[in-house]
């Protein structure tokens, strides 16, 4: 079969490729519907990535944030028509300390192979999870960016000390709201703070104890655990206020991505004797947690789904255009594409 | 019910001297037809999926779908028509003599030997068919057409921008289709070598889904090195 994969060519520019792919194989082929846009398909997209891994990378199709339903699975297991979420991440080996998601050899849809910008996306057998059928397909789009947040938690757990009487959120963006939302429900008797830049953003974490901007926070204020959900250059401030503000032996995980490297007061992360825990993107197992998540707590879907921000379809590549650039003019929110091409 | 048909009656006259019609050839190690199929296959809302072959070429089709298909449950092969009308009211008669012919049924009907055909298009053709009855897939003129009644010189320019190049699929409502076809004459019938206008002379809206400039057919030996060199293209990429 002749499978359309459409793919950033250089910035600002898609193009379509055709690829052979054969329904004698083991792989499952899913019908994408809805497609959410990161902010690392944006430095793709812009160009912001820079002209070695732009050079390196491209042409490749965006996106490893989406759902669809099952089209074609060879041994039957899955009926047509079930809805999953598509796993991005795509090990090669297993490893029995190493997570799939941290082994070098694991590919990375949308990060130097294709992403879900294809007609059809073939699928290894364990590289989808199924869906709550009546789930909201827009939430559901950008479960992988929920994934994250469960992912680091799971770390945390593992790996920090059990008193978590206070936790601490940096960033008041999608990410920053979602991991918010996350420890308040599975730690209800525990108190969040989270801490953002801008008051309009801040005002939508209602869910939380406390929310204060980052450049008026009263001394009283102390944290057992830290997470960091920044990003950027910000990030430095954010860990260095962290640093700050929590109390020894405490934890801080790491989750946003900076381009360049930052600096961190490590003397004092000595002198607390701070564990920094590193968390990046997840694997199967963060999905089926997630997808769990959602069926224990249905209420948290609704309050995803208030992250919902620009819903385009998309017929054409010049829809796709349109739905990228929307995305970069939105101060909040994800952009869900439907896929209709 | 939805049905499709793939129309691979004809001989392909216009490859050259090769030993089997067009549609049995290799694009990128595999024939065009099974292409076509598996976009088929992927699409959970045909009751059945119907390949019209010519007679003599029956065995050879079913042959190939069981190399290279696994599940092959929705797909029947039938022969083909006298002709392209023809071929299309054997599937009707296929499916009314197995299924019964009911008032909604439609059928995507496309060209085996367009294998570039996108998910968006069959979606279209079943939404747009089952509410209008009758589609046609186009994509706007690129060139200006110039037409010549004795192939001399020109006698009408039409204005491009009403100009549209057909491709396939089309789509029918079956009931509609079959009853405006079997009232034609035998002249009319040989004359009206393409469906829809059948049903744009019988006065039925024939709506239009928007093609893709892609969405080839191969039907000449350039054709297929066009198709098998945007194949590679992609291959060399990864």
């Amino acid at each position: 079969m002749i499978n359309q994969v459409y793919r950033l060519v250089s910035p600002r520019q898609f193009e379509v490729t055709y690829q052979d792919f054969s329904l004698k194989s083991d792989m499952i082929v899913v019908r994408p519907t809805h497609l959410s846009i990161c902010n690392a398909d944006q430095r793709y997209y812009t160009g912001s990535r820079g002209k070695e891994a732009m050079a390196k990378k491209l042409p490749m199709a965006l996106i490893h944030e989406g759902i669809g339903k099952v089209v074609y699975d060879p041994k039957g297991e899955f009926a047509n028509g079930t809805k999953v979420v598509m796993v991005p991440n795509d090990p090669t080996e297993e490893d029995p300390f190493i997570a799939e998601n941290y082994l070098r050899s694991s590919r990375f849809r949308s990060s130097g192979y294709d992403g879900f910008m294809q007609d059809y996306v073939f699928l290894n057998r364990d590289r989808l999870v199924e869906i709550p059928e009546n789930m909201n397909p827009f939430v559901a789009a950008f479960t992988e960016l929920i994934t994250i947040a469960m992912h680091s938690i799971t770390r945390f757990e593992s790996r920090s000390h059990v008193r978590r009487n206070t936790f601490g959120v940096w960033g008041d963006g999608n990410l920053g709201f979602i991991m918010s939302l996350i420890l308040k429900k599975k730690y209800p008797e525990s108190k969040v703070i989270s801490f953002g830049k801008t008051q309009y953003k801040l005002d939508r974490f209602s869910f939380v104890d406390e929310t204060y901007l980052i450049d008026d926070i009263p001394e009283s204020v102390k944290i057992d655990h830290a997470f960091e959900c920044v990003g950027g250059l910000g990030s430095q401030y954010a860990i260095n206020q962290s640093i700050d503000l929590i109390v020894p032996e405490g934890s801080i995980s790491i989750l946003g991505v900076s381009e360049y490297p930052v600096e961190i007061n490590t003397r004092m992360v000595l002198e607390k004797g701070i564990t920094m825990i590193g968390s990046s993107r997840s694997g199967r197992a963060d999905f089926q947690n997630t997808v769990n998540l959602y069926k224990e707590f249905p209420d948290i879907v609704d309050y995803f789904s208030t992250l919902i921000g620009e819903v385009q379809t998309v017929t054409s590549i010049q829809s796709i255009i349109e739905a990228f650039e929307k995305d970069l003019t939105a101060s909040w929110g994800k952009t869900i594409m439907e896929w209709k091409i | 019910m939805i049905y499709a048909e793939i129309l691979a009656g004809g001989k392909g006259t216009r490859m050259g001297n090769v030993s089997m019609p067009k549609q049995f050839l290799p694009l990128n190690d595999k024939p065009i037809i099974i292409h076509t199929i598996e976009k088929f296959l992927l699409n959970d809302q045909f009751e059945k999926i119907i390949i019209a072959s010519p007679r003599e070429w029956i065995n050879y089709t079913n042959d190939i779908i069981n190399k290279f298909i696994d599940k092959r449950d929705r797909l029947v092969v039938i022969e083909g028509g006298e002709d392209r009308n023809g071929t299309i009211m054997n599937g009707i008669k296929y499916v009314e003599d197995t299924f019964g012919l009911f008032h909604d049924d439609i059928i995507v009907t496309h060209d085996s030997v367009r294998p570039f055909i996108t998910h968006r298009i069959i979606e279209e053709n079943i939404q747009y068919g089952l509410e209008f009855g009758a589609v046609d897939t186009v994509i706007s003129a690129i060139d200006t057409i110039v037409e010549s009644e004795d192939g001399e010189s020109i006698s009408n320019i039409p204005v491009r921008d009403f100009m549209y190049q057909g491709q396939t699929p089309q789509t029918f409502n079956m009931k509609m289709l079959k009853e405006h076809y079997y009232s034609l004459s035998s002249e009319q019938k040989a004359i009206l070598s393409d469906a829809c206008k059948i049903c744009v002379l019988k006065g039925e809206k024939v709506k239009l889904v928007t093609g893709e400039v892609f969405n080839i057919k191969i039907t000449t030996p350039y054709d297929l090195k066009v198709a098998n060199a945007i194949i590679q293209e992609s291959i060399n990429h990864d």
